[in-house]
Parts: C-alpha cells; sequence; structure tokens
C-alpha cells in the first residue's frame, strides 16, 4: 500500500515541480503577497514618534517648545478616554493634556520611554509641574493582526485549488481511469495526493513566512511548534474541503466555479481582513463553520496572545473533526470517472 | 484448455439505449480472443465491463472462478482506447511508477529493449508520436507480468508500419502464453491475431468461433474480384450479378472455371482479375447487411 502511495506522491511532485506555468504562479503569489505587505507596512514618513495633545487655550512656552520638537506627529485629541486604548496599544506614544499638565504614557514602550524624556525637557526651565500618569499593553499593529490571516488565505487558495482542480483535471484527462485499472485504491490515491499537497504547501508557508518576517517583521510571541501544528491541521482540512469538490466532477469549468463559490466567502467572513465582531450575528454563525475561521483564530491567538495548544483546543477540535469528517465523504463520493 | 475468464448473461444500459445486451463468453487460457464489430457495436463497454472499470446493470464475471477482485487486479494488464498520460513525466518515470504498483513485475530495461522504448525513453509523454504512445501503454499494461491482457483497440489511428509493429510486439506476448482479449474494427487485425472471435452488433454478440470456422460454416464460395472499370458499360448494372464496393466488382462463385468462361465470353480483360477468398468482412455483411467500417 505505502509503495503504491509513494509512487503515485513521487509522480505528482514530480508533476508539480515541472508544471513551469503553474510552479511560477505558486511562487508568485507569496512574493507578491510579501511585496504587497512590505510596501504597505513600511513607514516613509520620517516622523517616528506620534503624540496625542489636548489643545489648550493659552499657550505656555514650555508647550511651545515641546511642540516644536522635529520628527515628532502631533495630533490633537478632544477627550482622554478614546486616547487611553491606543496608548496601550503603542499605536500613540504619548497622550498629554496641555491643560492639567497630566500625560500618559506606556511603561513597555520604547517609543513612548524617549517621547516622555522630550516633554520633560521642554518643561525642565518652567515652573509648571508635569504629572506622569503610567499605563501598560503589549504592542498589536493592524499588521500584526491581519499576517496569520494572510498566510492561512494563502493556504486556503493552495489548497482548495491544488487539489481540486488536478484531481478533476486527472479525471477529465483519463489518469484516474487508467490508474483504476491498477491495483490503486482511491484512499491510497487520495493519501498520496493530500500528502503531496502537504508539504508543498507547508514548504510554501514557511517561506512566505520567513519571507514577511524578514521584510516586515511582525509580532510572534507564542511557540513555533504550535502554530506549525495548527497550519499543519488547517492544511489537511481545507485538502480535505478541495477533496469533496473534486471526488465527482469531470469538468475544470464547474470545479473551478465550485471553487470559487467556497473560497471568496471564507475570504471575507472568517474575519481575515476585519474583525467580525459586531457584524450581523449569522455573519457571525457562518464564519464559526468556516475552517479558515479557525485557522485564522487559533494561529492569531498563539502569534498575538502566545496561547498554548490547550487554549485552542476548541479550534484544533473543530478542524481535526471536520478533516475527518470531509475526507470520509470525499472517499466515500470519489469516482475515479 | 482451462476458462480465465467468463462473463454470463452481460446487460449494462445507458439511459435508454442497451449497449451491452445479454452477452455470455469464455476466454480460455492462453488463447487471443478477439471481439469484432462496427463503432457503436458495445465493444468498449463489454470489455470495459469485464475489466472491472465498469459495473453491469445485469450478469456475472468470474476470474478464474472467482469475482473480480483484487487478485484479478494484480494480474491483468489492461490498454484503453484513449488514455491520457500523465503529464511532465517521463517514459521511464512512468514506467517506475506503475510497476511500485504491483506486488509482481517485469524488469524494467527488459520492457524498454522488448518495446523499443529506448529512443524516447527519456521524453515527457507529451512529446511522443502515436506509434510510441501505443507502445509504451502496451508495455505499461504488461508491467505487472499479466495472466490476461486486454487490448481495446490497439492499432485505431496508427499508420500501416505502426500498426504492423504493435501486431508483432502482440505476437511476443501471445508466444508467452498470456491470454489476450482484444476489440477491433479491423477484421484483418482480428484474423491476424485471434484463434477465436466474436462479432458483435447492436450490443449482441451474432457469431462466435475461430475465424476459418466461421467462414467455412457460412460460405463454400469464393469471390472473383475484377476492376469496375474493366466491365463494358452494356453488361454493367443489376443484369451482371455483382457487388461493387471501393471500385471493384465483386462476383461471388462456387464454380471459377464457369464464371471465367462468362467473363470471356462478355470480352472482359482479366489482366486485373483476382480470386480471393471470403473473409471477415464478407461474414460481417453477410450477418448484419452492412459493412464493418461504415
Amino acid at each position: 500500500m505505502w509503495n503504491r502511495i509513494y509512487a503515485l506522491f513521487v509522480a505528482r511532485n514530480t508533476e508539480f515541480f515541472r508544471d513551469r506555468s503553474a510552479l511560477a504562479w505558486s511562487v508568485l503569489l507569496p512574493v507578491l503577497i510579501i511585496i504587497g505587505f512590505a510596501y504597505a507596512f513600511t513607514e516613509e514618513n520620517p516622523e517616528k514618534f506620534k503624540v496625542a495633545l489636548i489643545a489648550s487655550s493659552q499657550n505656555s512656552i514650555a508647550n511651545e517648545q515641546f511642540k516644536s520638537t522635529r520628527f515628532v506627529k502631533f495630533i490633537e485629541v478632544s477627550d482622554i478616554e478614546s486616547s487611553l486604548p491606543k496608548i496601550e496599544r503603542h499605536q500613540v506614544d504619548l497622550l498629554f493634556d496641555t491643560n492639567t499638565r497630566n500625560y500618559w504614557v506606556n511603561q513597555t514602550s520604547p517609543n513612548g520611554y524617549i517621547v516622555e524624556k522630550l516633554l520633560i525637557a521642554a518643561f525642565a526651565d518652567s515652573d509648571q509641574v508635569l504629572k506622569q500618569n503610567l499605563l501598560q499593553g503589549d504592542a498589536v499593529r493592524y499588521l500584526d493582526w491581519v499576517i496569520p490571516g494572510v498566510i492561512a488565505m494563502n493556504m486556503m487558495w493552495g489548497a482548495l485549488f491544488g487539489i481540486g482542480y488536478v484531481i478533476v483535471r486527472y479525471r477529465k484527462m483519463g489518469v484516474l481511469k487508467r490508474l483504476r485499472a491498477t491495483p490503486v485504491t482511491p484512499v491510497e490515491f487520495l493519501t498520496a495526493q493530500i500528502m503531496s499537497r502537504l508539504w508543498l504547501l507547508l514548504v510554501v508557508n514557511v517561506l512566505i513566512y520567513i519571507g514577511m518576517d524578514y521584510f516586515v517583521g511582525f509580532r510572534m510571541i507564542g511557540s513555533y511548534l504550535d502554530l506549525f501544528i495548527v497550519f499543519t491541521l488547517g492544511c489537511i482540512c481545507l485538502i480535505c474541503c478541495g477533496l469533496v469538490i473534486a471526488a465527482r466532477i469531470s469538468s475544470e469549468e464547474v470545479a473551478n466555479g465550485l471553487l470559487n463559490l467556497i473560497s471568496w466567502p471564507m475570504m471575507f467572513l472568517s474575519g481575515i481582513w476585519f474583525s467580525l465582531e459586531g457584524a450581523h450575528p449569522w455573519m457571525q454563525k457562518i464564519a464559526l463553520i468556516l475552517p479558515l475561521t479557525h485557522v485564522t483564530d487559533a494561529a492569531r491567538e498563539i502569534m498575538i496572545d502566545g496561547a498554548g495548544l490547550m487554549q485552542i483546543a476548541d479550534h484544533l477540535l473543530v478542524l481535526g473533526l471536520s478533516s475527518v469528517v470531509l475526507l470520509a465523504i470525499g472517499a466515500r463520493i470519489f469516482r475515479w470517472e | 484448455m482451462s476458462v480465465i475468464l467468463q462473463v454470463s448473461s452481460l446487460v449494462k444500459r445507458f439511459g435508454d439505449l442497451t449497449a451491452v445486451n445479454e452477452v455470455s463468453l469464455e476466454i480460455r487460457a492462453g488463447t487471443c480472443f478477439g471481439l469484432l464489430g462496427p463503432n457503436g457495436a458495445g465493444k468498449t463497454t463489454t470489455i470495459e465491463l469485464m475489466e472491472g472499470i465498469k459495473t453491469p446493470d445485469q450478469g456475472n464475471i468470474l476470474y478464474q472462478g472467482e469475482p473480480l477482485g483484487a487478485q484479478f487486479r494484480n494480474e491483468a494488464g489492461i490498454m484503453f482506447q484513449n488514455t491520457a498520460l500523465q503529464e511532465f513525466v517521463t517514459v521511464r518515470e512512468m514506467l517506475v511508477q506503475f510497476s511500485r504498483f504491483y506486488p509482481r513485475t517485469a524488469d524494467i530495461d527488459q520492457l524498454v529493449e522488448e518495446y523499443s522504448l529506448g529512443e524516447f525513453l527519456h521524453q515527457d509523454t507529451r512529446q511522443l508520436s502515436g506509434g510510441q504512445k501505443q507502445r509504451l501503454l502496451l508495455a505499461l499494461s504488461l508491467i505487472n507480468l499479466p495472466k490476461i491482457l486486454f487490448l481495446d483497440e490497439p492499432t485505431t489511428g496508427l499508420d500501416p508500419q505502426s500498426r504492423r509493429n504493435l501486431w508483432e510486439r502482440v505476437q511476443q506476448v501471445k508466444a508467452k502464453g498470456t491470454t489476450i482479449l482484444l476489440t477491433t474494427h479491423y477484421m484483418e487485425e482480428a484474423y491476424e491475431l485471434c484463434d477465436e472471435i466474436a462479432i458483435m452488433d447492436h450490443g449482441r454478440i451474432i457469431a462466435h468461433d475461430a475465424p476459418d470456422v466461421l467462414l467455412a460454416r457460412h460460405f463454400d464460395d469464393v469471390v472473383v474480384q475484377i476492376d469496375e472499370n474493366d466491365i463494358p458499360p452494356r453488361v454493367g448494372g443489376p443484369e451482371f450479378d455483382a457487388t461493387y464496393r471501393n471500385g471493384n466488382a465483386h462476383i461471388v462463385t462456387e464454380d471459377v472455371n464457369r464464371t471465367i468462361e462468362k467473363l470471356l465470353s462478355l470480352g472482359v480483360p482479366l489482366d486485373r482479375l483476382r480470386i480471393r477468398a471470403r473473409d471477415l468482412e464478407d461474414l460481417f455483411l453477410e450477418l448484419t447487411g452492412k459493412e464493418l467500417r461504415a
């Protein structure tokens, strides 16, 4: 059995690497994603620091001196409450109320520390007294939040189309019919396809991860092994989705339509680009049945919050169970012709 | 001789069409059995039922007395009518891949040698010519040293030279004692290769025996063939007892001497005259009222 699986595995890999156009595409797409992100999240703005100010009617010299500091972007805000979370997430380095001379700074933020020194220096010759308010919280940028979803999304395209399209093409061409005339069983054939696609996708995703980390850099405080487990399980689950779609269809056009029909909703309902908090309840319910939601959420919890496997057990359970169910359905309804 | 494959009362329907209608056959071990018939007669459906590729609506198929199972898969070699090969893979890689599917396999180098695959061994399967592809497919179907080999129209679409070449390969396989079941619409191919033939039309078997036995049973006459243009216009047409096919007049006779005397008396030139025995093409025409390759 393993001999047959191995033979099919090798054949599929060979085909993948020799099919230049498909190979180019599967490398190019991730590269484009990395370039896009590197471009979108590279600060060209020389204003390194951001300070939020509550404006006052009477201007003091010290105030003016502080506000004339170069390379600091001053943003006027109207209330304190709404600005505090931004300090906590390091989106703003310091909040200064020019009326009461209260200032808020995040003690874990390096930028906050530097801006605080500048503020104190500006008021050194003044008799006005500054009042320090300390806040806490780790920096989470949109980039950090969106990266897990982007990796998961790239995996989804590769899994659904890489499996679905290939099997449908094999069926249409008659490659499957020829295999049927050999002792190869559907389970052996499908196992080989899953394994081939799985390792290729994992390698590509590891490369994307390294590439993005090098060019843009993002937050990852959890365990790499846990993250790898989440992506592997997610990958298997998405591949199994592709298997179910490809189980019977013999027209590439129909397969293409169906694959798009499930991948695009997944793109937008799995909370990759924006949080679904506050979205319509039925949208949130739909999101829960999509494998991509669980991959993205689990990866976020590991990367952003440093969650362990126990904390994401529910996501892993959903992914594992769906994989088993989808694989069973796929193997059951599979047709060689 | 023992029966290696036995089918009884096979029926296969596609919607309203009964493609295979109550077909029963016994294939004896070591023989070459030919399923002959025009396009659409149900040959391919029948052979695919016997290969286990399609499931019959009714009837039984027994391989060495057992229903088709794992043993059959391991011991059967199959060459389909149209097979697309996996792309981006070389001929040699294809052979290696298929050899991994089976517990008992032929030596790949020997197969390459016997089926002359050496000259394109490292080419992508997409670059093969029709004849090369058929040779590869034949080699692939023999990779598991099959006891029974199924060939579905193995030479359709090949040029005469490639066809003859493939026939020689099939003869080699047969000489080793492999049972062969083949379908064809070339009566010459059936005559050349088969020990036994069954003629199919409209999903039924209408005649079944050794080719010579069939011919002897149905015919005790020969055909005198003359070029159509050699017959003077005044003796042409219905009053002249002949059928016209492919530019020739075919005169069926039990007494060649009398026919030739008659032709001489009519002043027909005999330079291009040919006398031939009745062939499977005639038999088919006789049995169905239509030509094999119509």
